[in-house]
């Protein structure tokens, strides 16, 4: 059934890696040659957001609102109003952190086609500390009427999802780690908004991931075959719309679903799966990720092994849960 | 188009949009009053002589916009664009009513006409800001203005000092900004709550050409708005000193009428000062 194009050395040590960043300013920039109306406007944080890939090319769409994050998204939205697509940049800390109510009035409820670029979102941003890596996003982000919610799970990815939701007509946030991830997908892999992917088939367990997890379940998922436990993996790189059908499948097909993000599980990508599950499917569920806590100062690979975020940890975490949880069936 | 009235008829349409908003707070039931009171002199002006628009086509490509930063004044907005043919004046009684376009704040995508979403105050500004940037580096429309109308409490907000930054490096010359200078805010006197003087000084040192006028005079209106088209290196703010409550005597000057309505005798008696001062009805009438 999974007809995913993956990346056939993503399991192998030389797996090449990039930032998902720069994934975005390539797809930004095609973006720009496609439709002559996206503008970028970015807060003080051109480069290392890579909207300068954008600004060197369109230069004349290039709008620089110095710190300013609320007048950035509420500019955008003045923008909008005027026919254009415009991508507004910042650090994920403050965009949607500081401006969280601008982006609920002027963009969400005001219907108004604003890209939300959220850069260095997650524990991955390291040594810069809790204030930096933003944690809560996803949550914050998802529970807004209107709003799409995108976490690409690798530059190649991202770059597809910064051209679609350029397209898209609606308030959009995307999700960018800042760290080297290795490239889970190919160019030939397809994405679409309000898709999830079934990226490995199995019968034992779900590991559900999105963002840069994905990776970690796909490391995950080859130990737990060496001990016996047959995971599937569905790649999840909308957080809203969430993909029901291909969820709610998977956790019928094996009884038992895990969830993995670089963020809160409370509200989070896990929050989102509890719903659903839930509502339509209550099958049992483990959430990985950050824990009602603050992340903190580190190099990003000390950080992921400190919160237990690596493949090898998963894959115990998971043969812990599969061999204490009976798998749950029932027809929906 | 809204056609140009003179201004005598001018000073009718402002008393009528008072009208309209003594009724619509009181169906209500709920809602400011004081702001949109003292609004009505400007906003006949804007609707009734400055702005280009054509309320059969709100979303007409050659019209000027109006941005309303202050969302809880949007009833004299309504009272106005009933007033100006975008939709039947009967609908203004369903202000604030379930089901109703006309919200207790303004959403762009309920009625047409509106072009934005407010109520948080502070960030008016700043959509008007984007609107004509655009004007003026992206779309190359020289003949447009973005118009916006801020309270002076809102002033507190630092949006909107991100906003008069930004305004003022991009020199945007065809944004014409308003501050309801009326020195209230829910908790009393803009003074006492958070001091906004030297407020003159303030904007210029932001990069704009400030203009004072007397809000109630419409001859000042237009003359300011004229004087603001004809700057064309900077963004202008108008300060329109205006009385809160403005044409109901009882309601003037009293911060206490920022955040409520009128109950139906105290209509009735504000209606009847409203239609009396015209000599429109007589006071026996309502007697």
């Amino acid at each position: 059934m999974s007809d995913y194009i993956l990346n056939p050395n993503v399991l192998n040590d030389d797996v090449a890696q990039e930032p998902i960043r720069a994934g975005f300013g390539r797809g930004l920039k095609a973006a720009g040659e496609a439709n002559s109306q996206i503008v970028a406007l970015c807060a003080d944080l051109t480069e290392s957001t890579q909207v300068s890939v954008f600004r060197d090319a369109f230069p004349e769409r290039f709008i620089q609102t110095g710190i300013a994050e609320q007048n950035l998204v509420a500019v955008a939205s003045g923008l909008a109003q005027a026919g254009k697509i415009p991508f507004a940049s910042s650090y994920a800390a403050f965009n949607p952190g500081r401006n969280w109510e601008q982006i609920k009035a002027t963009v969400a409820l005001n219907d108004q086609p604003v890209k939300i670029v959220g850069g260095h979102a997650g524990i991955g941003v390291g040594p810069d500390g809790a204030t930096h890596q933003m944690l809560e996003d996803i949550a914050i982000m998802r529970v807004l009427p209107n709003m799409i919610v995108v976490v690409p799970g690798d530059s190649l990815e991202a770059e597809k999802a910064t051209r679609a939701i350029a397209e898209n007509g609606k308030p959009s946030y995307i999700r960018l780690a800042r760290v080297k991830t290795p490239i889970v997908s190919t160019l030939e892999s397809p994405f679409e908004v309000g898709k999830a992917y079934v990226l490995r088939e199995g019968y034992d367990v779900s590991l559900m991931g999105t963002g840069v997890m994905t990776y970690q379940l796909l490391v995950a998922a080859k130990i737990l075959a060496e001990r016996g436990i047959n995971a599937e993996v569905v790649h999840v790189p909308t957080i809203k719309p969430l993909d029901n059908d291909t969820i709610l499948a998977s956790a019928h097909r094996t009884g038992r679903v895990v969830t993995a993000e670089e963020a809160q599980v409370a509200g989070g990508f896990g929050g989102a799966v509890a719903e659903l599950l839930s509502e339509k499917l209550p099958t049992p569920l483990l959430r990985i990720g950050m824990k009602d806590r603050y992340g903190e100062s580190g190099e990003p690979a000390q950080l992921f092994e400190h919160f237990g975020l690596t493949g090898p940890q998963i894959a115990d975490q998971v043969e812990q849960y599969v061999r204490s949880t009976p798998q749950y069936h029932r027809q929906y | 188009m809204g056609g140009k009235l003179t201004l005598t008829q001018l000073r009718h349409k402002a008393n009528d949009l008072r009208e309209d908003v003594i009724q619509m707070l009181e169906a209500a039931g709920s809602g400011h009053s004081a702001g949109a009171l003292g609004l009505a002199d400007i906003f006949a002006a804007l609707y009734f002589n400055i702005m280009n628009f054509n309320p059969q086509d709100p979303n007409w490509a050659d019209r000027d916009v109006f941005f309303l930063s202050n969302g809880h004044t949007v009833p004299i907005q309504y009272a106005a664009m009933a007033e100006a043919g975008y939709f039947d004046k009967a609908e203004l009684i369903t202000l604030r009513k379930l089901g109703s376009r006309l919200q207790g704040h303004p959403e762009r995508v309920k009625l047409p006409g509106l072009e934005n979403t407010s109520g948080p105050l502070g960030s008016g500004l700043s959509q008007a800001a984007g609107y004509a940037y655009a004007l003026q580096y992206l779309d190359n429309q020289k003949h447009r203005f973005a118009y916006v109308m801020m309270g002076d409490g809102e002033l507190d907000e630092g949006n909107i000092w991100e906003a008069a930054m930004f305004a003022g490096k991009y020199k945007l010359s065809q944004l014409i900004a308003f501050i309801d200078r009326n020195n209230i805010q829910i908790d009393g006197s803009t003074e006492d709550v958070m001091p906004l003087e030297d407020l003159k000084g303030k904007w210029e040192s932001f990069g704009w050409h400030v203009l004072e006028i007397d809000g109630h005079n419409i001859e000042s209106i237009i003359a300011a708005v004229d004087t603001a088209k004809a700057i064309t290196n900077r963004p202008t703010v108008i300060i329109a000193h205006t009385i809160p409550g403005k044409g109901v005597d009882f309601m003037e000057y009293d911060y206490k009428w920022h955040g409520v309505p009128p109950n139906s005798e105290q209509a009735k008696e504000a209606l009847q000062k409203l239609r009396t001062l015209d000599g429109k009805i007589t006071a026996g009438e309502w007697a």
